[in-house]
């Protein structure tokens, strides 16, 4: 985990923000010298003002300081801004990339949830950690620097009070950070955990309702709230702490300065001008250092998930850009599965699989639930590697082809396809946006899906909501098809096309099925016997095992 | 039971959404007093730090005794302390009290959630959104009042102060203040606005490119679609980055006004005061005195920020903060679970005016004890059917009484034992396999669990995990195939066993094999005098209810036993001779 206040990663990451910190650092030193001019032209007209005459030229000097100090913030905060912008979107970018480089098996689950959430509100706490901490930071070096070279001149006592009590800023200010740092690392994992809580629960409503428990949850969700107002308390007892710290040391280092300047000034040791600079002074040094401390509490949370999105986005992807790929082998090539194990954290899912399909074979894979089928079409599909052996086409390892290329042999209906947001004419349009609409309506027609699209307000134009809600499962079975039928390649893969429908709806999407499957390849996962009378051949997934049975039975008792 | 309550206009002004926030804050509110005095004395400790110290050097510039500073001296000192320390205590006095008070909007906005009858779904963004909505009332109280108030106090203390040794340098320090703490405030809360307005839009977009990039990336990548989705979510960033960067360049101009408005403020003062005659010492105060009071009005200006950055939030969750809060009815008198008669009477459905009705003038008498099944194609009205037993959708006419009450009157949280079971799209937890079932029943006892996840053909897994009952089944139930995740929330319902149990087609995604043994032993496994209502798109297994009832288009177009209906012409017979013609070969074929 990052410790530290600036990673380093971060410009190696975005390059194009290197610019921009750049000229914040000049911006930095520019406020340290206008700072400095600003409090030595108040004090000489202050001293002057004490005879009760006016310094002209001190208060012009004055009021130009004031203005160059304007205008020099306002250069900072606009390219800090810029810089958390730039930084944004790159990070964005990298972080959606990882998940076209990784593949859909690394994004399942949990990931997926957490790589959301980054992309959108994580990343959108870098913004006071760019225009707030990081242009403290610099001022933190620049001003100290300059206003202690200032004061060494004017009264050298006061400037080693300074020296010596300005370091006690970063060191309470790590030695209290680490802890805050610790503890708001704990409360991110708490706070997701909550989240992940507070979303669950409201998404299951509907279910804890059915089971009249809804009522009951207020409760637990309230303990969960609780327990992240005591985690929050807890972790703010010690930031705050160690604010007090820091702001006791600069209060106190002021009256330290102020007052034996004053008893000085009583002895005639010293000109009220200086007196009055040192006074003015002193606050301003300890001031970036403190601010910037505070603002690095406020910006822990986009520095946590800074670091969780450059390590997410750095993941490496296993081989995956290592060498150029091998062009993809021709959809119209035979497979072949060659002693094939795939292994997953807890279970194998298929076990020396070894077996051929050959170009126009339609194969049914039957088996009870959790046997291994998915993982037979998620091979071929290259969402999963095999642990050992290999699965070829025309020859050409998988492993080692273009997975863009091989996929556009494919189409795919997954058992639980995702509707995007966008028009339902777009979800169809999956991978082919250019699609001409005559293509689109026989697609449409070819998965019986026009009795959908006449039903909805807008029809193929209607929007669907995010991740598809406003279409049962039947019909978003169906959307999946039409996906298919658009994506006219020579291999389909089918996990259960017609899972989801009844059996009037079911023959007709029988049918389309059977229009889509003629002349090419296909592989059907299948519950339902329909689809079987179909198939050439068939094969018994158990237990991570495929056996082929023997097909003379099926050929008499097809349903028509 | 209170009625769920009229909807609130779904535009609720912002007064209206930060009036609820401090009501909500109500029980919190000497919390939060004081912590504002807190914030006030805090700066004013700063400000006078700042001045004593000035009036303590011009002074000794005069040469005094020593014994006339010694005042001066021990206040800078205990100022110097005193200013941590308030600050050390009011934030986590603030704090303390704000999330306290958020604790209570969360169970508040869940169990508004949880009282309304109909099944919204809200996903990913929407969510998400919910939660930091809901923080948004945190921050409008800490960061917007309580500094807001204190800024607020000390300014007119400063002038006060001002005006007691010059009034005129008075006057100059209260028109600075006043711009520094009410114009400038009113010009950043109007940019901010206008940025937001321009922002929000992007970023809620990018988000569901976020969700359909994660959750939709094997969809993508099987139809080659991840580079489209990648460059339009990039296009996207790109966009809202080049807006970022435009925006910044007004939303600083605000500060730098702050700063130039503090300096002309403090050389204002010198130049009135000295053409004033006031002394030479208190110049000076007067001087640095100002330049810190506008410094600590300008905090108006980021209060003013954040309470417009708030706005949108707040008006999202308006409606969740105002609802009245739902009555926790325990007094209804709590059904028994003895045998309950369902019936229908001239049941009518539609979703929206001038579609065809779901469901047209259904009746239907399911009398204790008896087994039922709704068959029929696709769209015929199953669902509906199950949705109105179960109080999740109110008929627009006719009714539904279970033991001679209407559903509609039974209150929502005792409806479940009476009329329940598994429903369409069961959702299951991010949680372990046995919290997931003790939902139907929390008192289950290990036996119970046993008995229900048997008859559901999940007992068997259940033994082969290595955490046993303790399995977490992951996001949505991730970690499950269909076929588990079917089998858990048909246990589940098995488990919960009310007196009238509905089955919505509970062997979805399982093969035909698998599907007949589940459903015999479900029902099986539900007890005598329990009436048992089952949706199904498959006719197998169907001998053994009492009856069965074909719905098309809404209305009941046949019903009776299994041998009646296979005997005769009809939607019926027809299914079933596809599907047994089919399903014979089937079992010819599996070993």
């Amino acid at each position: 985990m990052n410790r530290r206040p600036f990673d380093p990663r971060l410009l190696r990451r975005v390059p194009a923000a290197r610019r921009d910190l750049a000229v914040l650092a000049v911006l930095g030193g520019l406020t340290a010298l206008l700072v400095v001019a600003q409090a030595t032209a108040l004090a000489t007209l202050l001293a002057t003002a004490f005879d009760g005459r006016l310094h002209q030229q001190a208060l012009a000097g004055f009021v130009a300081a004031v203005a160059g100090r304007a205008l020099v913030s306002w250069a900072q905060g606009t390219v800090a801004a810029r810089a958390a912008a730039t930084v944004k979107a790159a990070l964005r970018a990298d972080l959606l990339g990882a998940v076209g480089r990784h593949g859909p098996t690394w994004v399942a689950g949990q990931r997926a949830g957490q790589l959301a959430t980054l992309a959108g509100r994580g990343l959108d706490a870098l913004d006071p950690y760019f225009t707030g901490y990081l242009p403290q930071l610099v001022l933190s070096v620049t001003v100290p620097v300059a206003v202690l070279a200032r004061i060494v001149f004017a009264d050298w006592s006061s400037a080693l009070i300074i020296a010596l009590t300005i370091p006690l800023i970063p060191i309470f200010g790590a030695l209290l950070g680490w802890q805050a740092q610790a503890a708001t690392e704990r409360q991110w994992r708490r706070l997701s955990l909550l989240g992940g809580h507070f979303l669950d629960m409201v998404a299951g409503l509907p279910t804890l309702r059915a089971f009249g428990r809804s009522r009951g949850q207020v409760d637990v969700v309230r303990r969960m709230a609780d327990g992240h107002r005591q985690a929050t308390m807890k972790t703010l007892r010690i930031a705050f702490l160690s604010a007090l710290v820091l702001e006791l040391v600069a209060t106190l280092s002021v009256a330290l300065v102020a007052v034996p300047v004053g008893i000085r000034l009583l002895g005639g040791g010293l000109t009220l001008s200086t007196a009055l600079l040192v006074l003015l002074l002193t606050p301003e040094a300890y001031l970036p250092l403190r601010a910037a401390g505070s603002r690095f509490h406020a910006s822990m949370e986009g520095l946590t998930a800074l670091d969780e999105a450059l390590t997410l986005s750095a993941a490496d992807a296993p081989a995956a850009t290592a060498e150029p790929r091998r062009p993809a082998p021709d959809g119209r090539g035979e497979i072949r599965f060659e002693g094939v194990t795939v292994a997953y954290d807890r279970t194998t899912a298929l076990r020396d699989v070894t077996l051929a399909v050959r170009p126009g074979d339609r194969v049914a894979i039957i088996g009870p639930s959790g046997a291994g089928k998915s993982t037979l079409l998620n091979l071929l599909l290259g969402f999963v590697a095999p642990t050992t052996g290999r699965v070829t086409v025309d020859g050409v390892d998988l492993a080692g082809a273009d997975l863009d290329a091989w996929r556009r042999e494919l189409a795919w209906v997954p058992q639980r396809a995702h509707l995007f947001a966008g028009s339902l004419a777009d979800n169809i349009r999956l991978g082919a946006p250019d699609t001409p609409d005559d293509v689109l309506a026989a697609a449409v027609t070819g998965a019986a899906l026009d009795e959908v699209v006449d039903a909805l307000p807008d029809g193929l134009e209607t929007c669907l909501g995010e991740r598809g809600h406003g279409l049962s499962s039947g019909q978003r079975q169906r959307v999946a098809l039409a996906r298919a039928f658009l994506r006219d390649a020579p291999i389909v893969l089918l996990d259960e096309p017609t899972a989801r429908l009844d059996s009037a709806s079911e023959a007709v999407v029988l049918d389309a099925t059977r229009r889509l499957v003629a002349g090419r390849t296909a592989l059907l996962v299948a519950h339902r016997p329909a689809l079987l009378a179909d198939a050439d051949r068939i094969l018994r997934v158990e237990d991570g095992r495929v056996t082929e049975l023997h097909t003379a039975a099926t050929g008499a008792v097809a349903p028509r | 039971m209170a009625p769920s309550g009229t909807p609130e206009p779904p535009t609720t002004a912002l007064p209206g959404a930060e009036r609820a926030v401090l009501r909500l804050a109500r029980p919190y509110l000497s919390r939060l007093l004081g912590a504002g005095l807190l914030a006030a004395a805090t700066e004013f400790a700063g400000l006078a730090l700042m001045a004593t110290a000035t009036w303590l050097l011009m002074s000794a510039a005069g040469r005094p005794p020593l014994d006339r500073l010694t005042v001066a001296i021990v206040a800078v000192r205990a100022l110097a302390v005193s200013r941590g320390v308030f600050r050390y205590t009011e934030r986590l006095a603030g704090h303390d009290a704000v999330l306290r008070m958020i604790t209570d909007v969360r169970a508040r906005v869940f169990a508004t959630l949880a009282a309304r009858r109909e099944t919204g779904r809200r996903t990913g963004d929407a969510l998400s959104r919910l939660v930091s909505d809901v923080e948004a009332a945190q921050d409008l109280l800490l960061r917007v009042l309580v500094p807001g108030a204190a800024a607020a106090l000390v300014s007119v203390l400063a002038v006060g102060v001002a005006a007691l040794i010059s009034p005129p340098a008075a006057g100059v320090l209260a028109i600075g203040l006043l711009v520094a703490g009410v114009a400038l405030p009113a010009l950043a809360s109007r940019i901010t606005r206008r940025a937001a307005d321009e922002v929000a839009p992007l970023r809620g977009a990018l988000a569901v490119d976020a969700v359909d990039l994660t959750h939709g990336a094997a969809d993508l990548a099987a139809f080659g679609a991840t580079g489209a989705a990648l460059a339009a979510a990039d296009e996207r960033a790109g966009r809202l980055a080049r807006l970022e960067r435009r925006l910044a360049a007004t939303g600083f101009a605000v500060d730098a006004l702050g700063v130039l408005v503090a300096g002309l403020t403090a050389a204002a003062v010198v130049v009135v005061a000295l053409r004033a005659e006031v002394g030479g010492v208190l110049v000076g105060v007067l001087a640095v005195g100002s330049l810190a009071a506008v410094e600590v009005a300008l905090a108006l200006v980021a209060a003013a920020r954040q309470r417009t950055q708030l706005r949108a939030g707040l008006a999202r969750v308006a409606d969740l903060l105002t609802a009245p809060v739902p009555a926790t009815p325990t007094d209804a008198p709590v059904p028994g679970t003895d045998g309950h008669d369902v019936r229908f009477s001239g049941v009518t459905v539609r979703y929206r005016a001038g579609a065809a009705p779901a469901l047209a003038g259904f009746d239907l008498d399911l009398p204790a004890g008896l087994r039922v099944a709704v068959v029929g194609p696709s769209g015929a009205g199953k669902s509906t059917l199950a949705a109105v037993l179960t109080g999740a959708v109110r008929p627009g006419t006719g009714e539904v009484t279970a033991g001679g009450v209407p559903v509609s009157e039974i209150p929502a949280e005792h409806l479940p034992r009476v009329v329940g079971g598994l429903l369409a799209e069961a959702y299951v937890f991010h949680a372990t396999v046995k919290e997931n079932l003790l939902l139907g029943r929390p008192d289950a006892t290990e036996a119970d669990l046993v008995a229900a996840t048997r008859a559901a053909g999940l007992l068997d897994w259940v033994h082969e995990q290595p955490d046993g009952w303790d399995t977490v089944v992951g996001e949505q139930g991730g970690q499950l195939s269909g076929g588990q995740r079917q089998r858990l929330a048909l246990a589940r319902a098995l488990l919960a066993a009310p007196p009238v149990l509905v089955l919505d087609e509970p062997t979805e995604g399982l093969d035909p094999a698998a599907a007949d043994a589940v459903l015999d032993s479900a029902l099986a496994a539900t007890p005598a005098g329990h009436s048992v209502l089952l949706i199904s798109h498959r006719l197998s297994g169907l001998a053994g209810l009492d009856e069965i009832v074909v719905l098309e288009g809404g209305r009941i177009v046949q019903r009776g036993r299994h041998d009646e209906l296979v005997a005769r012409p009809g939607w019926y017979r027809e299914q079933w001779l596809r599907q047994e013609a089919a399903e014979r070969g089937y079992l010819a074929i599996t070993p």
